[in-house]
């Protein structure tokens, strides 16, 4: 029986960033460290002398980036990614954990302190109508995030910073509305850029943009970090996107990462259940597609609506939509675990089920 | 006779630099119990061809052409007459089921309008049907959903009496505009699961728009790929995913982040942008973001021409692409804009 004995020193064991050469350094101090992010919400009152209901979005997350490496956060909606990515960007107060950012405890710092820190790390957010302000000309909107910061050069960094994302300087006195939604993801990407920040968040930052766009967008980003070496906490609900851009995956499910890992090996070897569902799920295109008739298709977990009702109060959030569960699954919360080199999974069975094809 | 046939479909919009053309001779047809589907990105007018279907243009725009439901015309319909067609014969889901739905009805009471409108069945008899439909659609506890509220139920619950709506009268024509793109991938291939099986058991025909390759892949037996107000290529969805025939076709197929891609591989990105609908140049619509592209490309727009029986692109370059010549580089305004 597979059960860790020490969760504790399970969840914070920093993961081995792949992909990246790791100076003596930076593999001593992580760029961001999270430990056991909890982040707790009240709900309305359903009565007057009821206590006021919670959603628990965050239950506990751990994990930490080495600098120049890229993790996406995978999962669906009210697994928590969102709430993670405001806890990160100190938007928020987490209910209990520490966000540590270049060693420094991001929710122990003044005001004064935090806003200076924040050119450390900046956020890119999904729709680029939304986020640009129309009334404003490029050049402002990109100089924004210089304003806390009294920057003596912004004019010459808003050019510098429009170049990085392939735009030019004379776009600077133009507004939003003559821009595509491809190149108003750029002007977004241009204001997290121009801080020289050392992390940049981005929520879904392709979602909204059409397939030719998407793959301009990402390869720009792919660029970018080669170029500044710039680290990427990505949110994405494709995995396909995740993969292109990752080296490491995090996957998230009510509110605890549930694997976590190298693309290849979440793809190769994916070793939670609700890893190998949304494996599972992603379209694919081959050459031969063929329809799913109801007879070839493999049994899929139901769905639940996770926040509200699909998240039992002991043992593993999983288990009702499980198709490997067990008695056990009803009683232990999973740790997350090693399972292999730079694999982690929060699995009672993870080892079987990364071994079968089938429940 | 085809169940739906659409002949030369123009539609043409004002803008404020004059009327353009938002569809230039659209043309296809549609089978009982064929499943087809729309593809292309935002602008290429997919969503108007299945506006136009429904009567539902906007109001300014002047539809021309031909769309033969069932034998009856269906452009210069009045309102009424269409009225009785949609959500009768022709059934519909749209992308986000939040604002499809009534947020003040219950689920039962909306899943019964239609029962009661166009079947003219009792209140408890359109309740009971309700239930029906909704089990059929596979919500679960659907009868304790009956008097439960829109937002009580989450995306995917929501899309699922969304078409249980849509089936409530046994439609002949199921019309989806991106069912899946607001759910969650694990939810997406539950829902499109669904609508495979239900068109499969009733035999009815779908029209499904998407932008995504993957879900047409899994779900339709024809492909209309279109740009551009046109349809520049159309067949089997096996055929044309084989041979991605058309350059545009070709440009969204590398475009896609594939899973399990070799780590730090570029996409492929198709030069330039869409372009706006009043500025599409006279000859092929794709001519100036294409590396293919010769001087005759701009002249006059490309006919379609067969790849195989029943699989056509509009494209005249198409024997040198299959013959493999490369691309030529794109112009350099093109490549520099986003």
């Amino acid at each position: 029986m597979a059960v860790d004995p020490s969760p504790q020193a399970a969840s914070i064991e920093p993961v081995a960033a792949a992909g990246v050469a790791l100076s003596s350094t930076s593999a001593k101090t992580p760029l961001l460290a999270v430990e056991h992010l909890v982040k707790h919400y009240a709900l309305p009152r359903e009565r007057l002398f009821a206590a006021a209901p919670r959603v628990e979005a965050l239950r506990g997350v751990s994990f930490t980036m080495q600098a120049g490496t890229s993790l996406g956060l995978v999962g669906e909606s009210g697994s928590g990614k969102s709430t993670l990515a405001r806890q990160v960007m100190a938007l928020e107060r987490p209910t209990a954990g520490r966000v540590t950012l270049l060693g420094r405890d991001l929710n122990a710092l003044s005001p004064a302190e935090l806003r200076a820190a924040r050119r450390d790390f900046q956020m890119v957010f999904q729709d680029p109508y939304g986020s640009l302000d129309p009334r404003q000309r490029i050049g402002r909107i990109v100089a924004e995030p210089l304003a806390a910061m009294a920057a003596a050069d912004a004019r010459s960094r808003v050019t510098e910073s429009l170049d990085a994302v392939g735009l030019r300087a004379a776009d600077a006195e133009r507004y939003p509305h003559e821009f595509s939604g491809g190149q108003r993801q750029r002007i977004a990407i241009a204001r997290a850029l121009i801080t020289r920040p050392r992390l940049i968040v981005a929520d879904e930052p392709v979602s909204a943009l059409d397939v030719s766009v998407q793959a301009q967008v990402l390869n720009l980003l792919q660029d970018l970090q080669q170029q500044f070496a710039v680290t990427y906490l990505l949110i994405s609900h494709d995995i396909a996107v995740v993969d292109h851009l990752c080296d490491q995956v995090a996957v998230l499910y009510a509110g605890r990462i549930v694997e976590q890992g190298s693309p290849e090996v979440l793809f190769r070897a994916a070793a939670h259940p609700y890893t190998r569902a949304l494996m599972a799920a992603v379209p694919r295109v081959d050459t031969r597609p063929a329809r799913r008739k109801a007879t070839n298709r493999k049994p899929v977990a139901p769905s639940i609506r996770v926040a509200a009702e699909g998240v039992p109060d002991a043992g593993c959030s999983y288990a009702p939509r499980c198709l490997w569960r067990q008695a056990l699954c009803g009683e232990q919360v999973p740790a997350l675990r090693a399972i292999a080199e730079g694999h982690r999974a929060a699995c009672h069975f993870a080892e079987q089920v990364m071994r079968s094809a089938q429940p | 006779m085809a169940l739906l046939e659409v002949n030369d479909l123009r539609v043409t919009l004002p803008t404020p630099r004059g009327p353009a053309d938002a569809l230039r001779g659209v043309s296809f047809s549609l089978e009982r119990g064929e499943t087809v589907g729309l593809i292309g990105e935002s602008g290429c007018g997919k969503s108007m061809t299945a506006l136009a279907l429904m009567g539902l243009l906007p109001d300014a725009a002047r539809p021309r052409g031909s769309v033969r439901f069932d034998g009856t015309e269906l452009l210069g319909l009045d309102d009424a007459a269409m009225g009785r067609l949609r959500g009768r014969r022709i059934g519909m889901v749209f992308q986000e089921p939040m604002t499809a739905l009534n947020p003040l009805h219950t689920i039962g009471r909306q899943v019964a309008e239609p029962l009661r409108l166009h079947r003219g069945l009792s209140a408890d008899a359109a309740r009971a049907e309700a239930l029906r439909l909704l089990d059929q659609v596979r919500l679960p506890s659907a009868a304790q959903r009956l008097d439960a509220h829109p937002h009580q139920l989450s995306g995917g619950q929501r899309q699922r009496v969304v078409i249980a709506i849509a089936l409530a009268c046994g439609p002949d024509l199921l019309i989806a505009d991106e069912p899946t793109t607001a759910l969650d991938v694990t939810i997406q291939g539950e829902i499109l699961d669904l609508i495979a099986d239900l068109v499969e058991a009733r035999g009815m025909a779908l029209l499904l728009v998407s932008h995504d390759l993957g879900v047409m892949a899994r779900t339709v037996d024809r492909l209309l790929v279109m740009y551009g107000g046109s349809v520049v290529e159309s067949g089997p969805a096996a055929a044309v995913f084989e041979h991605l025939a058309h350059p545009y076709t070709r440009g969204l197929f590398g475009a896609r982040p594939r899973l399990g891609a070799p780590r730090g591989s570029r996409l492929a990105t198709i030069p330039g942008r869409v372009p706006e609908l009043i500025d599409l140049p006279p000859g092929c619509p794709f001519a100036d973001r294409c590396g293919w592209a010769v001087a005759a490309c701009r002249a006059a727009p490309p006919p379609p021409i067969e790849v195989e029986p029943g699989h056509a692109a509009r494209c005249i370059r198409l024997d040198a692409i299959a013959a493999g010549e490369p691309p030529h580089a794109v112009g350099p305004a093109a490549a520099q804009a986003a």
